[in-house]
């Protein structure tokens, strides 16, 4: 038994798994590929079916693995008879449609799509009925509505198709949302969001203030779901689809998730005056309205899509009622309905596929043409008129005896009147779809000659009419026990199930026969009443949709537009404000405790200093304008941050800064390279005091956090003193700064250098795209406006002092590296250096002469880099230890004094490489912007060159 | 010496608002950087002001600087340099590409004049 349950997971996965199969099948042809597509859902049936002894015996399966317990959200999956009856259908139906796809699609649509997006939805159809979590439950039912938008618009090429999805997604989508809120209130209601607990919380649930709520947003989802009005017009729209898809979304699957979910919360949900109001009325309501325009539709599918649409809200009528003996007829009436109205879409699409139309005006007489299409149609249609012997009647007239005795509102009779009427109507389309498509007179005037296809395509529904046949004549041999098993999952009992054909002269009876005939009358009259119908005006809900749609759309931009302008400094300015309005409000909220901490004094050195980043700042802001003096006072202020650094016991951050400030410097100056020298004077003397205010406010408030945090200690014990007393005992290092760095906090690192890698290929891309556009164009013919250059781009000296210095800044990079662990230093600082000693060639030597000695791409750099911190990390698995985990030890050989070797060396090392990828990929981005310029490259060392220039014959360079 | 550091924190932050909320690419730029060196000072701050500490483990030494601003802020540098690194790509390409280095579109500054270029 425990056994069947692990069963479960494989159930619900399988579908997913082989939808990765028919896209790459489909090469080896058309059957192989449904071959391939069908084998999954054989063996998730196959598995089913070994789960199904349990389960008929009574018994609840389940299986769970926890996911994110913290939320509540966990692997569990659960098959009772309601979970057992909705798979068995999804895959058992979903596998006849795999083999009349194969037919029915046509060597121009692209099958391995087709098969790819079914059993997607297939798998998320499979995983709703399993649930046992709610939450899982949501994150499948999404899914479907995201499966079935692929779907519906498989005909990419069909405006129709395509609007038909949207529409779905967008009914169905918005059905989710609400119903992930009332999944949330209700889950907290009972306090689990496992289907298991919530169903034994009834009292509680129904008891809650919240319940109503929760009601209606569940049953939001629901309703859109399964077409309820006033959500029902996505489905029609939705037939744009191939047959296939509309065969198995509208008889046995997506449609009936809505019913499925009623069913399943009908325990905890059902039986309260707001359930019968709701659910009820909305279910007569649809039944009837949809039946009516179903008989006036002279589209085949649009035709079964009313049907479907009036059928579901028979059942959801039925459920709505509330009591057992309702809800056993509705889970008999969903496997009556799924057999008999796939059958008839398969159908439909037969006469649609053979005779080319599926416009009923334009068919007719097809019965000596088609027979065999004409006998499955024909009883799968008598089926759903609800005539004996065959399985649609048992449910209809059970689904009569209910309504009789219920009451609705007004007298006594009314539900029972109009529930006949829907009956009626009923009748009269189903009876239409036979006499108008298959008997009459032979026609001449097909648009193509119509015959019965090949035993592939009326296989399947040939198979669901002998379904219909047998369910109809031996309703208890056939489906007495799945409804029992089913309908005691929905009602938390032992119903009674009990299927008989003659019950009497029961008012049932008399209704069914005012069906019957009243539904002959209506067809005999169809003609009068089609152009009655036709000359009455009707709201045309797609018009309707596209309106709210459109004027959705112009509202949303509306909105964006109003609150984003375009204006940067606007959006800086509200920022700015609202971050210190926040800190306003936070400061006014709360006291302020008094100084715990001593100032310490201030000694000549740091008041110099401040002076100087005083004055710096103040001339930066003052002097902007000049672009280049800019840079330079920030290189001041740069300069001095690094000095505090040191002052202030930081080592590390002092080297790192300064480092930093080489390049970030030289990045400016090649970017000003091309952009204006000046900043002109633009804003008003009113805007200017403007920003200086929130400037000046903003620096106060600044200051003032600052002065109170430094003033006190920390409320809380720092995890500082976790690190001090294991760096060294577990890292094995005695700089802490870099022990954090690669080990403690070794994870951020991680992340730290893959954003500065993404950050140097951004940069990379964003270069290659300005100079291919035409920033790249106007670069080549761009001269003048340039700073009068000196003579001699590559001095001499220069030159020779940074090829000497070049192996000596490698080393210090190398020795600050190797360091880092026990001593300030490390990859970033290393990086850094490294880097600098390779800008120092590109600037001294030249861009040609640097590159074209350099062996490897930075692209290459970065990649290796964060290759290795990833290996060094996994490496850590193999131990048997957490991701990045590092291990360090001793190594001693005999000339050379003992060394300690640590893992985190390596992840510096990965460190190290992406930093010095990173920075040289920027700068040769930017680079490349000045010989894209035009300017000219060397090939030489240097400009002047005395080797050559001294020569007598040589001109100069 | 906190009402100094504190004082420079606030400084920097007005002057690097006051250039963030320019017209000019170039200026908003050097204000983003003003407002890293901010942050950045203002995160090493949150570990208090030490003087003369040894940041390095030692034998019989008890007290050291806080190491844990200090490792994020050493990140925060390295990061912070892609960033501007970023921006400053952002801003010459879109300079480059239409002759312009204002930061907003939009009802404040004039309409960019269609180009040659930007009509290719």
């Amino acid at each position: 038994m425990d056994n069947a349950a692990g069963f479960l997971p494989i159930i619900a996965a399988l579908p997913f798994l082989g939808a990765l199969f028919p896209g790459l099948m489909i090469q080896a042809g058309r059957n192989t590929c449904a071959a391939f597509t069908a084998a999954p859902t054989i063996l998730a049936l196959t598995l089913l079916l070994l789960c199904a002894p349990a389960v008929m015996r009574g018994e609840v399966l389940t299986f769970g693995i926890n996911w994110l317990p913290s939320l509540g959200l966990n692997v569990n999956f659960m098959l009772d008879g309601l979970g057992l009856l909705f798979a068995g259908m999804i895959l058992g139906i979903g596998l006849l449609i795999i083999l009349y796809a194969r037919f029915y699609l046509s060597r121009e649509d692209p099958m391995g799509q087709f098969y790819t997006y079914l059993l997607l939805f297939q798998g998320a159809m499979v995983g709703i009925v399993l649930s046992d979590n709610i939450l899982l439950l949501l994150i499948f039912w999404e899914l479907t509505s995201l499966s079935s938008f692929l779907l519906i618009g498989y005909w990419k090429h069909l405006p129709e198709g395509r609007q038909g999805a949207r529409m779905a997604l967008t009914v169905t989508g918005l059905g989710g949302l609400a119903m992930i809120a009332g999944m949330l209130i209700l889950g907290n209601i009972a306090g689990s969001y496992d289907l298991s607990v919530i169903l034994t919380q009834k009292e509680a649930i129904q008891a809650s203030p919240m319940y109503l709520p929760a009601l209606i947003l569940i049953l939001m989802g629901c309703f859109t779901k399964s077409a309820q009005f006033p959500f029902h017009f996505w489905l029609p729209h939705a037939m744009a689809a191939p047959t296939p898809v509309s065969a198995y979304l509208h008889s046995a699957t997506m449609v009936k998730a809505g019913l499925f979910l009623m069913a399943r919360m009908w325990p905890v949900l059902a039986g309260t005056p707001e359930w019968f109001w709701i659910v009820a009325s909305t279910g007569l309501i649809t039944m009837v309205m949809a039946a009516k325009i179903a008989l006036f539709k002279d589209d085949l599918k649009a035709l079964l899509a009313f049907s479907t649409v009036s059928h579901l809200g028979l059942i959801t009528m039925l459920l709505g009622l509330g009591t057992k003996a309702a809800a056993v007829v509705a889970v008999f009436h969903i496997i009556n309905h799924a057999t008999f109205k796939a059958a008839l879409f398969m159908t439909a699409g037969i006469v649609d596929h053979e005779a080319h139309t599926r416009d009923i005006k334009r068919l007719g007489g097809l019965r000596h043409l088609m027979p065999i299409t004409f006998t499955i149609a024909t009883i799968a249609a008598l089926s759903m008129a609800g005539i004996p012997p065959f399985n649609g009647f048992l449910s209809k007239e059970l689904m009569l005896e209910e309504v009789a005795h219920t009451h609705w509102i007004g007298p006594h009779w009314l539900m029972g009147a109009v529930a006949t009427v829907g009956a009626l109507f009923s009748v009269a389309y189903s009876f239409r779809y036979i006499a108008h498509v298959f008997l009459g007179p032979k026609r001449s005037d097909y648009p193509a000659k119509p015959h019965d296809p090949g035993f592939g395509m009326w296989a399947a529904p040939a198979f669901l009419t002998v379904l219909v046949i047998l369910i109809g004549v031996m309703p208890m041999t056939f489906a007495g026990d799945l409804v029992r098993v089913a309908a005691q999952a929905v009602t938390q009992a032992e119903p009674y199930v009990n299927i008989y054909h003659w019950h009497g002269l029961v008012p049932a009876f008399w209704m069914s026969v005012i069906a019957v005939i009243g539904g002959a009358i209506l067809l005999r009259l169809h003609a009068p009443l089609m152009t009655m119908w036709n000359a009455t005006p009707r709201p045309e809900a797609k018009v309707m949709f596209d309106a709210v749609t459109r004027a959705a759309t112009a509202l949303s931009r509306a909105v964006t537009d109003g609150v984003h302008n375009g204006a940067l400094t606007r959006n800086g300015a509200i920022f700015a404000v609202a971050v210190i309005g926040a800190g306003v409000l936070g400061y006014l909220g709360g006291g302020m405790a008094a100084p715990t901490r001593e100032m310490l004094p201030v000694t000549v050195l740091p008041a110099i200093g401040w002076l100087l980043l005083v004055l710096a700042t103040i001339c930066l802001v003052a002097f902007h304008r000049n672009r280049f003096l800019a840079l330079v006072l920030m290189g001041i202020v740069g300069l001095i941050v690094s000095m505090g650094f040191v002052y202030l016991s930081a080592p590390d951050l002092a080297l790192t800064q300064i480092s930093v400030e080489v390049v970030t410097i030289i990045l400016l100056l090649l970017a000003l390279n091309f952009l204006p020298r000046e900043t002109p004077v633009e804003s008003s003397v009113a805007r200017r005091m403007r920003d200086a205010g929130i400037a000046v406010i903003g620096g106060v408030a600044v200051a003032g956090l600052t002065y109170a945090i430094l003033l006190r200690d920390f409320a809380a014990e720092s995890i500082s003193v976790f690190h001090l007393a294991n760096s060294y005992k577990g890292g094995g290092g005695t700089n802490v700064v870099n022990v954090i760095l690669v080990d403690f906090r070794g994870f951020d690192t991680y992340g730290e250098i893959i954003v500065l890698g993404i950050a140097a290929l951004v940069i990379f891309a964003l270069t290659e795209t300005v100079l291919k556009g035409p920033g790249g164009r106007w670069l080549s013919q761009w001269k003048a406006d340039r700073y009068a250059e000196a003579g001699d781009r590559h001095p001499l000296m220069m030159v020779v002092a940074t090829r000497v210095m070049m192996p000596i800044a490698l080393m210090v990079g190398a020795y600050i590296f190797l360091r880092g662990h026990n001593q300030p230093g490390g990859g970033f600082i290393a990086g850094l250096i490294v880097a600098i000693a390779f800008l120092m060639q590109y600037m001294a030597s030249g861009f040609a002469w640097a590159e074209a000695r350099q062996r490897v791409t930075y692209h290459a750099t970065i990649g290796v880099g964060v290759l290795i911190a990833s290996v060094t990390g996994i490496g850590a698995w193999l131990a048997g230890r957490p991701f990045l985990t590092s291990d360090y030890g001793y190594l001693h050989f005999p000339p050379i004094e003992e060394f300690e070797w640590a893992t985190a060396m390596a992840f510096d090392t990965g460190v190290f490489l992406t930093v010095v990828g990173a920075v040289m990929l920027a700068l040769n981005s930017l680079s490349s912007m000045a010989r894209r310029s035009g300017e000219t490259v060397n090939i030489m060392p240097m400009d002047i060159n005395p080797a050559l220039n001294d020569a007598p014959d040589e001109k100069e360079a | 010496m906190e009402l100094l550091f504190a004082s420079a924190i606030g400084l920097l932050t007005a002057g690097g608002l006051y250039l963030v909320l320019r017209l000019r690419s170039f200026p908003v730029i050097i204000g983003i950087s003003l407002l890293s060196y901010a942050v950045n000072l203002f995160l090493f701050g949150t570990g208090r002001l030490v003087v003369d500490m040894p940041p390095i483990l030692q034998k019989g030494v008890e007290t050291y600087t806080d190491p844990l601003p200090q490792a994020l802020v050493l990140t925060a540098i390295v990061i912070s340099f892609g960033m501007t690194a970023v921006v400053v790509m952002l801003a010459l390409g879109s300079f480059l590409s239409s002759r312009e280095d204002t930061v907003n579109i939009g009802p404040e500054t004039p309409p960019e004049q269609p180009t040659q270029e930007n009509e290719a």
